[in-house]
């Protein structure tokens, strides 16, 4: 679903992403891991086309991100906290973002309704403005935000990071549910080796902007990521 | 202490982010600086002979403290809309060994070094040497200056616990607009003479120089309680903590007569409504629909109708300039998620254009008494009002896509110059100038009424090509996305 091809992006000199190919198919549940600066977040802002790539291209089922906006309509992501909208009340920034997707108030009330458990009381009807929240209510908005409007293919930046083991264990299930039976393609990065090895399918470790390994998850998987990050070079 | 406390001054100064970008600003507000420095010492050096010239028979001094009650109710109103007490600045000294008291000393002590308490003394000092020459006893003078010195310092601290007080109310400038209003009225009518008890004081402290002691304890006073306000406000949960409000939300739902534009319609009516920065620029809209007020009373612009066409746009387009030159950085700090959503820049746009043609049109609107002043007048603006619809609110929107800046919403309007770059100085000219200059050399060449057909014709062409023209901008926008998402990411 998700083709990039020989792309690269430099920032006055400084090669920060390198990517020969990489395929994502449809309905993979896909983990990025990688140390501060890997080019993590790089590649997500190039598949979003909020930079422009130095070379190459990505194309999200046929369509060249950087040249066409038909995507759009069915990606959606959370990268960071400037993904919301401060002066808004969680319920409004729902109902925007699912007015800019073509769901009217009863679609997305159906869909945040499922999120109840995860929002753990925090979220809806507190008359406050998002910018107000705390910063692991921030994610648990914008992540659910970003599952209006039956979006395809999902981008999640870091979304383990802030929250508490509560709600990082249901996001854990949220994310499964939406590969496994929904057949959404969701891209999560993170730091933290377990809860991504827990959801995805796959992992890829990107290094200094390159891959250096891809592995389909399996029993071993996380012993091996830990070896890995150790620092001892094996395997 | 004081040593490191400096130190990390001037390493905030040099190395924050913004020095090298905000230096035009900087180099402005230096001469804004130099500019009241010399009106000061003009003023210092020149009063003593003009006084003594206009009233040969009276001692300057004396005439000179009659007016001083004036200069300090001014001067608290002045500090209250334009000093702020930098208290934010502590936060990451909180968890450092350093004693609360020390960090509140330095607060407070830091505030005596305003720009605002050096003012006075470039007054002062002239005043009082040129006394000092002319004859004066040399221990009243400088008590006298001393304690004007003083006075300075109280205002600077009775400021600041005004604003603590009023902070807590939503229209935080009543209180000291009632009060500096009520005294004014009191001394006016002779109801209570505060202008002659300070007037009394003051001579009192010359003739007499141990009273200034008084002011010294008045000093001591509002010292120590704003130092026992601050320490109390010097912990994350109260005085440095952002203040929630429970907030009221309305559906906006007459919007949706607007069809594709009206989620950003209500976006943009929310954000207008919800945010301090922008919230003054709608206060700002009262300004400028009164602005009429200076000229019009005044005979000598009845005769001068080439000016009408310039306050007609400036009264009924202060909402399109104040709202208009930020555009898109209102939404900078979300922009990153309109730009990956699946939006029409149009409408977007059109959005924005639509919310300042209605604001044309109602300040238009509420305008019309401006005819009491005569017809041609109400002429004039309704021109300058087709104008602004059809050629301003374009401009604005076009010079928009230069904007580089980024806004932080929640910092308020009044000499807050983030966002602010040199763009938006020079919009300014065609939006204001250029309307001007075409009334005015039709006004010269023909006359009234062919220049305000003029004005409006092009308003009119404005409104006919506007499809195409929204077209042309939207293509401007989206060639600089990349470029926006980028500085709209910086923190500058």
């Amino acid at each position: 679903m998700i083709v990039t091809s020989n792309l690269s992006k430099k920032y006055s000199g400084n090669l920060v992403l390198n990517i020969e190919s990489l395929e994502i198919p449809k309905g993979q549940s896909f983990g990025l891991v990688g140390n501060n600066g890997a080019g993590k977040t790089t590649y997500f802002s190039l598949l979003l086309d909020l930079i422009q790539p130095t070379t190459g291209v990505i194309t999200t089922n046929g369509i060249q991100v950087n040249e066409s906006e038909d995507w759009k309509p069915f990606t959606s992501a959370f990268i960071d906290e400037s993904f919301l909208i401060g002066y808004l009340t969680a319920e409004e920034y729902f109902y925007f973002i699912g007015e800019l997707r073509n769901q009217n108030k009863a679609d997305v009330n159906a869909l945040v309704a499922q999120f109840e458990d995860f929002f753990h009381g925090e979220i809806l009807n507190q008359k406050k403005y998002l910018r107000d929240l705390s910063k692991g209510n921030q994610k648990k908005v914008g992540i659910v935000a970003a599952l209006i409007g039956n979006p395809e293919v999902i981008i999640l930046d870091e979304p383990f990071a802030n929250l508490d083991p509560t709600t990082q264990i249901r996001l854990k299930d949220i994310i499964k549910n939406l590969a496994q039976k929904q057949g959404i393609t969701v891209l999560v990065s993170s730091h933290d080796l377990m809860h991504v090895t827990d959801v995805c399918e796959r992992i890829v470790v990107l290094e200094k902007g390159e891959v250096v390994k891809d592995i389909a998850t399996n029993a071993t998987t996380l012993k091996e990521l830990e070896t890995h990050f150790a620092g001892t070079g094996v395997v | 202490m004081i040593k490191n406390f400096l130190n990390l001054e001037w390493k905030s100064f040099f190395r924050s982010a913004s020095f090298g970008k905000g230096l035009a600003i900087k180099i402005l507000m230096v001469f804004l600086a130099l500019y009241f420095i010399s009106l000061f010492l003009g003023l210092g050096i020149v009063l003593y002979p003009a006084l003594k010239k206009a009233f040969p028979d009276q001692n300057p001094l004396t005439i000179v403290n009659s007016v001083l009650f004036y200069w300090i109710i001014g001067d608290l109103v002045f500090r209250f809309f334009f000093q702020k007490l930098p208290v934010v600045i502590v936060k990451p000294l909180l968890v450092l060994p350093i004693k609360r008291r020390n960090i509140v000393n330095y607060v407070l002590g830091k505030s005596v070094t305003s720009f605002f308490n050096f003012l006075p003394l470039f007054a002062i000092i002239p005043f009082g040497i040129t006394l000092l020459v002319e004859g004066y006893p040399t221990v009243s003078v400088l008590t006298w200056m001393l304690s004007l010195m003083l006075v300075s310092l109280i205002i600077n601290f009775l400021n600041f616990i005004i604003e603590s007080f009023s902070s807590e109310i939503e229209l935080s400038f009543l209180p000291i607009i009632s009060i500096v209003g009520g005294l004014f009225a009191l001394n006016h009518f002779n109801i209570v003479s505060f202008s002659q008890i300070f007037s009394n004081g003051f001579n009192a402290i010359y003739n007499t120089p141990f009273f200034i002691v008084i002011p010294i304890l008045i000093l001591l006073v509002l010292y120590a309680f704003n130092f026992k306000i601050l320490r109390k406000k010097l912990f994350l949960d109260s005085g440095l903590k952002e203040k929630v409000r429970e907030i009221q939300t309305s559906n906006l739902d007459w919007t949706k007569n607007f069809g594709a534009m009206a989620p950003f319609m209500q976006l943009d009516l929310k954000l207008i409504w919800r945010n301090k920065r922008t919230k003054s620029s709608v206060w700002m809209v009262l300004m400028g629909l009164f602005y009429g007020l200076f000229f019009y009373p005044q005979p000598m612009y009845q005769d001068m109708p080439w000016l009408f066409a310039f306050i007609g746009v400036f009264s009924t387009g202060i909402f399109l300039i104040n709202f208009g030159q930020f555009i898109p950085a209102w939404d900078s700090s979300y922009y990153k998620l309109l730009m990956s959503q699946n939006i029409k820049y149009e409408q977007y746009l059109q959005s924005k254009f639509t919310l300042m043609a209605l604001s044309v049109v109602i300040l238009f609107v509420l305008g019309i008494p401006y005819v009491f002043f005569g017809w041609k007048i109400l002429l004039a603006h309704f021109a300058a009002a087709i104008y602004n619809v059809g050629v301003n609110t374009h401009v604005i929107l076009y010079g928009g896509s230069f904007n580089r800046k980024k806004i932080d919403l929640s910092q308020k309007a009044a000499f807050n110059y983030q966002g602010t770059g040199a763009v938006q100085w020079l919009i300014g000219i065609p939006l204001l100038l250029i309307p001007m200059g075409i009334f005015a050399l039709f006004y010269f060449l023909i006359g009234f009424e062919l220049a305000c057909l003029v004005l409006a014709i092009l308003g009119i062409l404005g409104i006919v090509f506007h499809q195409k023209l929204m077209k042309g901008i939207t293509a401007v926008y989206m060639q600089s996305k990349y470029k926006m998402i980028d500085a709209f990411n910086q923190n500058n």
